[in-house]
């Protein structure tokens, strides 16, 4: 089986300070990997390099296209990137507002991605946008309100449907449960893990909530000053932790 | 189906002085299709590391732990997910499941994910959440508002959904009154007579002489006991 995603010696340097370096995975079809590590440890810049939005100063990002095979985002087009991350990726941001277009309806900006991609028939891309509001939990009568009107995890769950209504096969999430009260983040999890199982994503999360990674992530990467300090399997990770910084951080967990 | 060739184990705390505990040496056993084994020795010897280290969530630090001919040990993550899914099951001592998921979908799931059919997955999953005697009532609850024999029941159906070629059991019996010890006896019995290898931890003694066809004290396998 060919790698989805091979990420291979990425590292981005802001003046003489480390953001990342020497990060080496492969990811596979299907497989959700969590990225953890304290605020400052650079897991925000790695997901932005692999997504494109940073320039990484080194290092290769290499994804399997539909089209072209394996082929390295980096050094590809700007058109061919921007093509990328309205198909076959996806990038869920910590702040909806900063996903969605908070003056453009529910189903605009469900519909907006579809346009993006080609779809022209107005009743086919509002039948989406509703069969989409119904999969997030989102009440069909809403669907002509703007996300300002909507609770932060209504706005949550609507950036999750605008970014997976094209079918991505690779989902970057950037603390998708961050700030939300822990009954609507129960939701979002659950949610997440059924959208992953029947559309076969694969995806890389970052957060610093290590119940989210453990059960959303199969594979688990800890990073800390830039470095991935550990790396493996989440459970294996979380219960037999190798790295003195890693055992910190899950003895560190507060108990409930 | 489960071997163990000389697999040793120690933790090292590196926040608390870098203290090395050795907790496992010379480990070796091996496990037939069809064959239940029980784990023995006193509470701290090492039971549980052991099933652990079989299953993949311990590393251990040298020798190999073969399921199924894959190396657990030396496995790539994603070639142990694939092991998890198909062929070793483990029954764990606590239910760890995403909120709000109901109580009849986190049975089915083992099924769901290897692409079972989901009717056939739910029907199965009430079959089973039948026997174990968990109301009806309830299947449509998530399980974590349980009693504790509830959640170990749910834990159990679970657990032997699918039919795994190999199972890890860890007390599977513990608060369970005697119409439900049975009910879990005879499904391991089951398992064992369609050809599952077993490896479990039963501190029931009646239950481990009825099910297990040898024991083995891992206190051999503690270092600094052994010979």
């Amino acid at each position: 089986m060919t790698p989805l995603l091979q990420v291979k010696g990425i590292e981005k340097r802001y003046g003489a300070r480390i953001g990342c370096t020497d990060v080496n995975f492969d990811l596979y079809p299907g497989e959700v990997m969590g990225i953890v590590g304290e605020s400052g440890s650079g897991k925000s810049t790695l997901l932005n390099c692999m997504a494109g939005h940073l320039e990484p100063d080194a290092g290769q990002v290499v994804f399997d296209t539909r089209a072209g095979g394996p082929m390295d985002t980096v050094t590809m087009t700007e058109p061919e990137r921007r093509m990328l991350g309205r198909t076959d990726w996806a990038f869920v941001h910590q702040h909806a507002r900063d996903g969605l277009r908070m003056s453009v309806s529910a189903g605009g900006n469900i519909g907006e991605r579809l346009m993006a991609v080609g779809d022209r028939h107005y009743g086919a891309i509002r039948d989406k946008a509703v069969d989409w509001l119904g999969r997030v939990e989102i009440d069909e009568s809403r669907v002509d309100d703007r996300p300002t009107a909507f609770s932060g995890g209504m706005q949550q769950r609507l950036q999750i449907a605008r970014n997976l209504v094209t079918g991505p096969r690779l989902v970057f999430m950037d603390e998708p449960t961050g700030g939300l009260d822990v009954s609507v983040q129960a939701r979002l999890l659950d949610l997440l893990r059924g959208l992953v199982r029947e559309m076969g994503l694969s995806a890389i999360i970052v957060t610093h909530d290590l119940a989210v990674v453990r059960l959303l992530a199969d594979r688990l990467m800890v990073m800390k000053s830039g470095h991935v300090v550990e790396a493996g399997l989440t459970d294996q990770v979380l219960d037999d932790p190798q790295h003195g910084y890693t055992q910190l951080l899950v003895s560190s967990v507060l108990q409930v | 189906m489960i071997e163990l060739r000389d697999v040793s184990k120690s933790f090292t705390l590196h926040n608390q002085g870098s203290a090395v505990i050795p907790v496992m040496e010379g480990a070796s056993l091996k496990v037939a299709p069809g064959e239940c084994v029980a784990l023995t020795g006193a509470s701290g010897a090492g039971k549980s590391t052991l099933m652990r280290v079989i299953y993949g969530n311990y590393l251990a630090a040298s020798g190999q732990v073969l399921v199924a001919g894959l190396d657990v040990a030396q496995a790539e993550p994603r070639e142990i997910l694939a092991l998890r899914r198909e062929t070793l099951g483990y029954v764990s001592q606590f239910l760890r499941v995403v909120p709000r998921v109901p109580t009849l979908e986190v049975v089915a799931e083992p099924l769901l994910t290897i692409g079972c059919d989901k009717t056939e997955a739910l029907d199965k999953a009430a079959s089973l959440l039948a026997r174990l005697n968990i109301p009806e009532g309830l299947w449509r609850l998530s399980p974590t508002t349980f009693s504790g024999g509830e959640q170990q029941r749910v834990n159990i159906a679970r657990g032997f959904v699918h039919d795994y070629p190999a199972l890890l059991i860890d007390e599977p019996t513990a608060s369970l009154d005697a119409q439900n010890r049975e009910t879990v006896l005879s499904l391991i019995e089951e398992a064992n007579a369609r050809g599952a290898a077993i490896v479990g931890i039963f501190h029931d003694v009646g239950a481990r002489e009825r099910v297990c066809d040898r024991e083995i004290n891992v206190s051999e396998f503690t270092p600094g006991v052994a010979a």
